[in-house]
Formats: structure tokens, C-alpha cells, sequence
């Protein structure tokens, strides 16, 4: 790993001042603006692991909600046992284990069959916990504790920082440079002596360890845990949107579309309050057709213009 | 012997469910997430129809065919196409036909509130013992299976002996040499997939007389449709028939003989342990 | 177009009230609502929730509106539709707070979403007088939630109103001690079928056959078949609203013979009688209402002229009743003082559609219709705790 250079130090101390001033929003902002960076924080840390992954591998994973349910499963069933600050390693750890099975098993499967897998795997897990809920006669589960909104909050702003320290340490790493080339061309990668498939499995443990770990700060959020609001469908789906809206090619790309994302949402949801699913889907058909390449690409390319009118091009 | 006949029954609504989305994904190239809202919407004009006027649903297809067609067809031209034209590679379009279908997907289920509101809509028709071999079964189930053998077999022959079938078929296998050999690639797979939104909401008209369908619940068949579609293989009308008949005989098996509350966690077993052995499906081509 | 039609209505209800009251000032209250209008439980949302909220505010306009310390306010109301999602539901209900400074919040709709959002509702202090949340943990809840309210009941009252509902039945010889039962498997299901397992086998029941099924199940002929070789006298569903039509249905096409239907959520559901029609006769379900109440039968007109549909004969009124309970305690304490208005709700009894509700020390609604029973066309309670106009259970005659 290389030393780092003054704009490596001068980034990351940038980067420790955002999170800073952004973790001053419980005393900025009132409670419902906490409860949008609530949002906003958790959709981050879930966009910007699964762009870790999939942004390399252009492999589109929909597992993020089954990882997720089982993190608020480990908040649930763990709670009643265990000190809350136990649970959320115990909960990543679960989360990259499962993700390394799941990666050992169908990473060999190419890019189609590998999304309607990872859709498939988190009915699985949903039936898998249903069934043996039923089995054991455990009730719907309920998480009754002091944790507050803003705890929340900061607990996903830290593993948000943690994920994009992650990113950054892997983009220095020999990983990172394995999974450019991959990422490139995979048969090139091969023949130069890359084991494609370990690298792919390491990488693919995080957004399953992120995801659960997400899942276990939330589960207090919840209070009442049950398979069918645990497991929703539509947050993996929320995570691969947000995340291609922003761009997969940057660390921050994730970032650009989680949030105007979610103030649109916002906005959608205050004034149009009964076409909501209407007007969403709109506007998600207007962000695919006049932003192909998310965010990213459309500051990239202001950044080209600009370049090219001041005649460096 | 229930078994058997019960299992081949809901293998038979599988079929009408996962055909469609055959035709779209496996020939115009189209992953379409909406599928599902197609077939919510070809349920609820049944629905109206009947409590409406008291017309039949096995009649009511012969108006939802066409006009299903006809939208499916403007959907390919208006909103699809342009990404046809402008992808680079497979991977590219099957991306934004995600992103879209799914923004589709939401305008679809915006429109079916808008219209008919979010309650659940159930009629009763044909609801009456049929007795099969010393067994009885819903008049209903029996009618939706007679009813997609007849759409399966029909696609099939069209498929294998017209002129049309065959460009269809060509276009899914090569596009790049179908080119080559004159076809219109483009007019098509708009047709494929025009074809596919009919034969959807024709399956969602059939299945609405025995399932209970609200406004939301369409993408619970897109998931059913898509695990169906890949495990047969993505393109082949074979392969969707026999993973929607080995799919419900299998849950009917586990529900009578296990357990019913592991018959969808067995499904998914299946669809993983046939994934893993056969990544392209039972009758799919390997990916190159 | 509903909407507009509504609008219209309340400007007349509005206008024929400031006729009669020109001295009153008018002044425009918002009302919060947030409950599923897609997901999972929109279904179930816009046929118990959604209608009722039109329904109330309407009929509070129409009596010239809120009068709150010698004011009176028009209501009106902001809808939030929070897609079945926890989070959007909390998100929603800070958003109506903060933002649009709404000084009612009305409850969410269904157990998970209710509980969800019970931290928020307590943090603001708002009343929370739940009206489709079934729990047995009221005591804990209202321990650590102190604002929060349970009016629909819990899981073992419910099941013990059906075992005595059957054993009356089977004293009465009109079954015998042979039980069915199903659930489905999810929190609901679950919770009731452990309940209910060991209570029937103290009552005398033997469980002939018993199955769990997953929530979204295509095809439960499977299960019906099963059930009918087991040949049971009474068969139980704890079921959810697309299975319970699934269940109904597969009982009338393999024609089960039992004395005793019962299946839960939905059975009160015009939609149920609006498809089995006749089929219905003598089928038991979870809730009821005293139908033949004089409060109850002017509430379903008023529900059926102001929103154009019928309500249900179990969580409707349970909805409606507890948006009286708010507003007779908001009006009664004459401010929106949140803690006073607390305090009302539970040191006093409200006159409601489905009669008087009075809290227990636990926040809780000890009295309400577990078991009803659709005879003539009208899904009538055949037992309660503590409810008045009951019917007497009656045997469950061949499908027709």
C-alpha cells in the first residue's frame, strides 16, 4: 500500500469535517428533519456497499433486504439475551457469513441469473424464519427499549464513514486493483493469475455484512418485528435505484443519488399524497431516460465542458 | 393421485402466469418488472365485466387479448425502444429495462388506484366441484388449466411452424445474424413483447376467478413469473411449461406430505438447486 | 372523483352548519391520517381505515365542526400514504407534526405499523387510541408507552370467545369434538393458533387435523382436501384476507360438511358476502358488531352515503369509535393540551358506534366482539366481552 499523498490527507480530513457537521443534525435540525437523515444515512450506507460490489462485478444484487431482515432478526431475537452494542458485530458477522455462502454458491452464475437469485434468497430466508417461528411458537417479536432516534442516526452516520473507509482502503488495496481488471475484463483478469472468484466472494460479504448491521440499528426503530415488514422487497430494490441514480463508478456516487433521491420522495409523498406510487414512477421513468449514467456521469461530464471551455482540452 | 391432478392444476396457472414474461424477457429482451401489473389489470377488467354485466371471463380474454396487445405494443414503442437504440451492450439495456419497467411498474399500480381504488376485488365464478377420476377440483382451477394448455400449445406451434413464430424465435437465438438474414429486428421483438402483455393479461383475466387480486399485488407474480422464466430458461416455451408443472407439483407435494408452510421455501430450494446445476435454465442455452 | 364529490358533500354539511351557527367563527384544523394506500396492506387499509377517516371528519364538519374552548374549527384532513413501511410511517407522522403542525394525529392502521410508530406518537405526547392493533402486551406497552391505547384486544380473548362459541355449539349437539384448524403463518396466525391449541384441548377438543401455511400461498386446495379427510366437525382458520376467500372457496368446492366455519380476518368484509353471497349463511369470522344496534345501523348508512361503501362489520366501527373517543375528549378538555386531553381518555367512559368504551388501568379496551357469525346477510357478534346485542350462534347448514 502506498504512502499517502497531501491530497489523500487533505481529502480524508475534508471528508472527517462533513461527517462532523453532518453529525450535528440532531440539534440543527427538529425531528422530522432527523428522521430524513435517518433516511438518508441508512440508504447511504446501504447504496454506497452495494455499489462496492456491483459497481466492479456489474453484478445487481436484490439481496440487500434479505441481509437486512436478518440483522433486525438478531436485534430482535438477541435483545431479550444480550447487550444491544453485542449484537450489531454479531449481526454483521451473520450477514458476511450468509453473504459468503450465498457468494460461494452462485457467483459462478452469470449477471441475470444472479439478480432473480438474490431476489429469490430473501423470500427464502422470510419462509425459512416464518416457518420456524411457527415451528417454536415464538409471537411476533417486539424490541421495547430507550434507543432514541438520534442514537440511530449516529449509528448510521459511523457506518456509513466506516463503509467508505472501507471502499477507500480496498480502492489502495491489491484487491481493489484485482477487481478493476475483473471488473474490465473478466477472462483477462483470469489469465493473469486473479482467483476472480475469492475476490468476488470477499467483496460481495460486504454489502451483506453492511446490510445487517443496518438492519440491527433499526430493529428498535420498528419496536414490533414481523417477517413480512423485516423482509419488504422494496428496499432492495430502493438500495440498486438510489445507488445507480447516484453512479457506481465513485465512492460518493451512491451519496449524489440517495439524497435528492430521498427529497423527492419527501416532496412527492407531502404534496401529492394520494398518487405517491404515480408520480414516483414518473419520475424514476424521467431519471432513467435523461440520466443514464446517474449523477456521476452528469458531473463528470460538466466537469469535461467546463475543462475543455478553459482550453485544457 | 390428488396429488398429481392438484399439482398439475397450479402448474397450469404457473404457466399463465410465467408465459408472457417468456415472450418478453426471453424475446424482446425485455426484463419486465411490470408483468405483474399487466395481469393485475387483465384481472380486474374481468372483474368488472362480470359484476358489471354478468360476462363470462373465458369470454371477457377476447377483449383483454387485443387491447393488451395494443398498450403492450405502444409501451415497447414509446418507452422501450429508445433503450434498445441506445444500448451498447446486453448488460446496458438489461439495466435500464430494470430501472424502467420498475418506474413502469409504479405508474401501473398509481393508474390501478386512481381508477379502481386499493380494495381487494374477488368474485365468484365457476366456483363448483368438478369431479376428476373420483376427486374434486374447482371448476375455475380446471378451466384456467384447459385454458393455458390451449394459449401454451398454440404459442408453441406458432412459434415452431409460422413464418412469424420463427423470426420471433430467430431474433431471441441471434439478433445479430437475424439482421443479417433480413429480419426486422426491431418490429419484431415489439411484437414479442406486444404478444407477451396479451397472453399476461389473458392469465391474470383466467386466475382472477379464483385469486383474490388488490391493486398491489402484482409484483408478487412478477417474482413468481421471473423464478418460473429462469428456471425453465430464459426463452424457451418448453422450459416455462415444465418449470411451472414441476413447480406446482412440488409445492402441492410438500404441502400434502411435509409441511404447507415450507411449500415456498421448497420452491425456492428448487429454483436454487437447479440454478446451481443448470445455470442456464432446464432447457436454456448455455451463456456464451 | 370520490374526493371531490366528498369535498362537495362537506361544503354542503359545512354550509347547512354555519346556517345554523352564523355567530361562530370558522377556523380550518388539520388532521393528520397516515395508513397504507399501497403494499401488502392497502387491501385491508382502504376498506376498514381510509373510508372512515372521510367518514368522521365529515360528519364532525357537519355539525358545524370542533368546538374546542369556545371555537369551533373546520377539520380537514392531510393524508400520508406510508406504502406498508415502518420507517414511512414514522417519517409521516413527524412529517405532519413538524411540518404541517397538524394538531390531530390520527392512529396507523394494523398491528406492526401501530406499535412502529408508538415511540414517535409518545415522544410529541399525542394520544394514540389504536383501533386495528390486536396485542396481548398492553400491559407493557402502556407501561412504557403511556399514551397509547388498545381497543381492539388481543390474542387470547379472541380465542376464547371462539372455544366458547364451540362449545356451546357442541353442547348444543350441534357438533361434535373433532377440530380442524389452520393458520397462517405469519405474526397473527401464529400467535392466535398457539393460543388457541391448548385452550381447545382444555375444553374438551380433539385436533383432528391442524397446518400452518405461508402467507401468499397460490393454492390451498391442498390444505381443504386435507382438512375434509380428517373429517372434522368444526373447522378453524386463522387466516388473512386472500386466503380466507382461498380457504371459503376450497371448503364450498370440496364441499366440507361441518357444523362450525370459522375463518378471521375478512370474514366481516362486504367483499366475502359480495362474492359467496348465500355461501356465506352461518359462517363465523373474527370481530362482529352489534348489527342490529340502532348506533351501528345509522353509522353504516352515514358510512355508505358520505363514502359510497359499505363498512365491515368488525374494524370499521372500531376505527370510527375511536376517532369519537378523541374528539369527545379533545372538546371535553376544551384545548389541545395532549396530557389533559390523556387524562380524559382515560379517567372517563365514551359513548361510541359500538357502544360505551372505557379504558382499564392498561390503557386497555376490555370490552369487544371476538366471534360474529353472517345470518340473513348481516355478519352479526355472537360473542364478545362485554358487549351488548348478541346474537345466539347458530349451526352452520350445507353450502349452497
Amino acid at each position: 500500500m502506498s504512502a499517502l499523498s497531501s491530497r489523500d490527507w487533505g481529502n480524508l480530513s475534508l471528508c472527517a469535517i462533513a461527517l462532523a457537521i453532518a453529525a450535528c443534525l440532531p440539534w440543527t435540525a427538529g425531528a422530522y428533519g432527523l428522521s430524513i437523515g435517518v433516511t438518508i444515512a441508512m440508504y447511504t450506507a446501504l447504496a454506497t456497499s452495494w455499489a462496492l460490489f456491483s459497481g466492479p462485478t456489474h453484478y445487481i444484487s436484490l439481496a440487500s433486504a434479505a441481509f437486512f431482515g436478518v440483522g433486525t432478526y438478531v436485534t430482535g431475537i438477541g435483545i431479550q439475551y444480550l447487550p444491544y452494542w453485542t449484537l450489531l458485530p454479531i449481526a454483521g458477522v451473520a450477514g458476511a457469513v450468509m453473504a459468503a455462502l450465498v457468494g460461494l454458491a452462485t457467483l459462478r452464475l452469470s449477471g441475470v441469473y444472479f439478480v432473480i437469485f438474490t431476489l429469490g434468497l430473501a423470500e427464502f430466508v422470510r419462509q425459512i424464519i416464518t416457518w420456524s417461528q411457527n415451528i417454536s411458537g415464538t409471537k411476533g417479536i417486539y424490541v421495547l427499549t430507550s434507543i432514541g432516534e438520534m442514537h440511530i442516526y449516529w449509528q448510521l452516520l459511523g457506518l456509513a464513514a466506516l463503509v467508505w473507509l472501507l471502499g477507500w482502503l480496498i480502492g489502495r488495496s491489491r484487491l481493489g486493483f484485482a477487481l478493476r481488471i475483473i471488473g474490465d475484463d473478466e477472462a483477462v483478469a483470469r489469465h493473469s493469475g486473479i482467483d476472480t472468484a475469492r475476490a468476488k466472494i470477499l467483496l460481495f460479504m460486504v454489502p451483506g455484512a453492511v446490510a445487517a448491521i443496518t438492519g440491527a440499528v433499526l430493529a428498535p426503530r420498528y419496536v414490533y418485528i414481523e417477517p413480512s415488514l423485516a423482509f419488504s422487497p422494496m428496499l432492495s430494490f430502493q438500495v440498486v435505484i438510489m445507488a445507480l441514480l447516484g453512479g457506481t463508478g465513485r465512492l460518493w456516487g451512491p451519496l449524489v443519488g440517495v439524497i435528492p433521491f430521498t427529497f423527492l420522495w419527501e416532496a412527492i409523498s407531502v404534496s401529492f399524497p394520494n398518487q405517491t406510487t404515480l408520480l414516483l414512477g414518473v419520475c424514476f421513468l424521467v431519471i432513467v431516460y435523461l440520466l443514464p449514467k446517474g449523477f456521476v456521469g452528469l458531473i463528470d461530464l460538466a466537469n469535461k465542458r467546463m475543462r475543455s471551455a478553459e482550453g485544457y482540452v | 393421485m390428488d396429488i398429481l391432478i392438484t399439482g398439475l392444476l397450479l402448474g397450469g396457472t404457473y404457466a399463465l402466469i410465467a408465459m408472457g414474461l417468456n415472450l418478453q424477457y426471453g424475446m424482446a429482451r425485455i426484463m419486465n418488472l411490470a408483468n405483474g401489473e399487466m395481469l393485475v389489470a387483465g384481472g380486474f377488467v374481468a372483474f368488472w365485466f362480470w359484476t358489471g354485466s354478468q360476462i363470462s371471463p373465458l369470454l371477457t380474454v377476447f377483449v383483454v387479448a387485443p387491447v393488451a396487445f395494443l398498450l403492450n405494443w405502444l409501451i415497447y414503442l414509446i418507452f422501450l425502444r429508445p433503450l434498445v437504440k441506445r444500448a451498447k451492450s446486453r448488460g446496458q439495456l438489461e439495466v435500464d429495462s430494470i430501472l424502467t419497467t420498475f418506474g413502469l411498474s409504479f405508474v401501473a399500480v398509481g393508474l390501478m388506484l386512481a381508477f379502481f381504488g386499493g380494495d381487494y376485488f374477488s368474485y365468484s365464478y365457476l366456483s363448483e366441484p368438478v369431479h376428476i377420476l373420483g376427486d374434486t377440483y374447482g371448476a375455475n382451477r380446471v378451466a384456467a388449466f384447459l385454458a393455458a394448455v390451449v394459449i401454451c400449445g398454440l404459442l408453441w406451434l406458432w412459434l415452431n411452424r409460422s413464418r412469424a413464430g420463427m423470426t420471433i424465435r430467430a431474433i431471441s437465438v441471434a439478433p445479430e445474424s437475424a439482421r443479417l438474414v433480413g429480419i426486422d429486428v426491431r418490429r419484431t421483438a415489439a411484437l414479442a413483447f406486444a404478444l407477451g402483455g396479451a397472453v399476461t393479461a389473458t392469465g391474470g383475466a383466467l386466475i382472477s376467478t379464483f385469486l383474490t387480486l388488490d391493486a398491489s399485488t402484482g409484483v408478487i407474480f412478477t417474482l413468481k413469473a421471473l423464478v418460473i422464466v429462469i428456471m425453465g430458461g430464459v426463452g424457451d416455451v418448453r422450459g416455462t411449461i415444465v418449470a411451472a408443472l414441476l413447480l406446482g407439483l412440488l409445492e402441492t407435494f410438500v404441502a400434502r406430505l411435509v409441511d404447507p408452510g415450507l411449500t415456498l421455501a421448497a420452491a425456492y430450494l428448487l429454483f436454487v438447486v437447479i440454478l446451481l446445476f443448470r445455470p442456464q435454465g432446464l432447457f436454456g442455452r448455455p451463456t456464451t | 372523483m370520490k374526493r371531490r364529490t366528498f369535498t362537495r358533500l362537506a361544503a354542503l354539511a359545512l354550509a347547512a352548519g354555519v346556517a345554523g351557527t352564523p355567530a361562530i367563527a370558522q377556523e380550518v384544523l388539520k388532521v393528520g391520517a397516515v395508513a397504507p394506500k399501497t403494499g401488502p396492506l392497502a387491501g385491508g387499509a382502504a376498506v376498514s381505515y381510509w373510508p372512515n377517516v372521510k367518514l368522521w371528519i365529515s360528519d364532525v364538519n357537519g355539525r358545524g365542526g370542533l368546538k374546542v374552548g369556545g371555537k369551533t374549527y373546520k377539520l380537514e384532513a392531510i393524508e400520508y400514504d406510508d406504502q406498508t413501511n415502518p420507517g414511512e410511517t414514522i417519517k409521516a407522522v413527524q412529517r405532519l407534526v413538524d411540518q404541517d403542525k397538524a394538531k390531530i394525529v390520527l392512529p396507523p392502521y394494523s398491528t406492526g405499523l401501530n406499535l412502529a410508530a408508538a415511540p414517535i406518537y409518545a415522544r410529541y405526547g399525542l394520544p394514540m387510541i389504536t383501533s386495528t392493533a390486536t396485542t396481548d402486551k398492553a400491559d407493557a406497552l402502556s407501561a412504557q408507552f403511556p399514551n397509547v391505547f388498545i381497543t381492539l384486544g388481543g390474542a387470547k380473548p379472541v380465542v376464547q370467545g371462539v372455544v366458547d362459541t364451540m362449545v356451546k355449539l357442541r353442547d348444543r349437539g350441534d357438533i361434535g369434538k373433532k377440530l380442524a384448524m389452520v393458520n397462517v403463518a405469519d405474526a397473527f396466525g401464529i400467535e392466535l393458533m398457539n393460543e388457541a391449541k391448548p385452550a381447545f384441548k382444555k375444553a374438551g377438543f380433539d385436533l383432528v387435523y391442524e397446518t400452518s401455511y405461508p402467507l401468499g400461498t397460490q393454492d390451498l386446495s391442498p390444505v381443504m382436501k386435507a382438512a375434509k379427510a380428517a373429517a372434522p366437525d368444526a373447522f378453524i382458520a386463522w387466516s388473512y384476507p386472500p386466503d380466507t376467500f382461498a380457504l371459503t372457496e376450497q371448503a364450498i368446492v370440496e364441499d366440507l360438511k361441518v357444523g362450525a366455519f370459522f375463518t378471521a380476518v375478512a370474514t366481516a368484509f362486504p367483499a366475502y358476502a359480495g362474492r359467496f353471497r348465500t355461501g356465506v349463511e352461518g359462517v363465523l369470522g373474527i370481530g362482529g358488531v352489534n348489527a342490529d344496534g340502532e348506533a351501528f345501523k345509522t353509522y353504516a348508512k352515514r358510512h355508505e352515503e358520505v363514502t359510497g361503501a359499505k363498512p365491515d362489520y368488525w374494524a370499521s366501527a372500531m376505527v370510527y369509535s375511536s376517532f369519537q373517543v378523541l374528539e369527545k375528549s379533545i372538546e371535553a378538555v376544551g384545548s389541545f393540551d395532549n396530557a389533559a386531553i390523556i387524562k380524559h381518555i382515560k379517567a372517563n367512559s365514551f359513548d361510541t358506534v359500538i357502544g360505551p368504551i372505557k379504558f382499564d388501568q392498561h390503557n386497555n379496551n376490555p370490552s369487544f366482539w371476538t366471534v360474529g357469525q353472517w345470518q340473513g346477510g348481516v355478519f352479526k357478534g355472537v360473542a364478545s366481552t362485554g358487549r351488548d346485542g348478541a346474537v345466539d350462534v347458530k349451526k352452520k347448514a350445507a353450502w349452497k
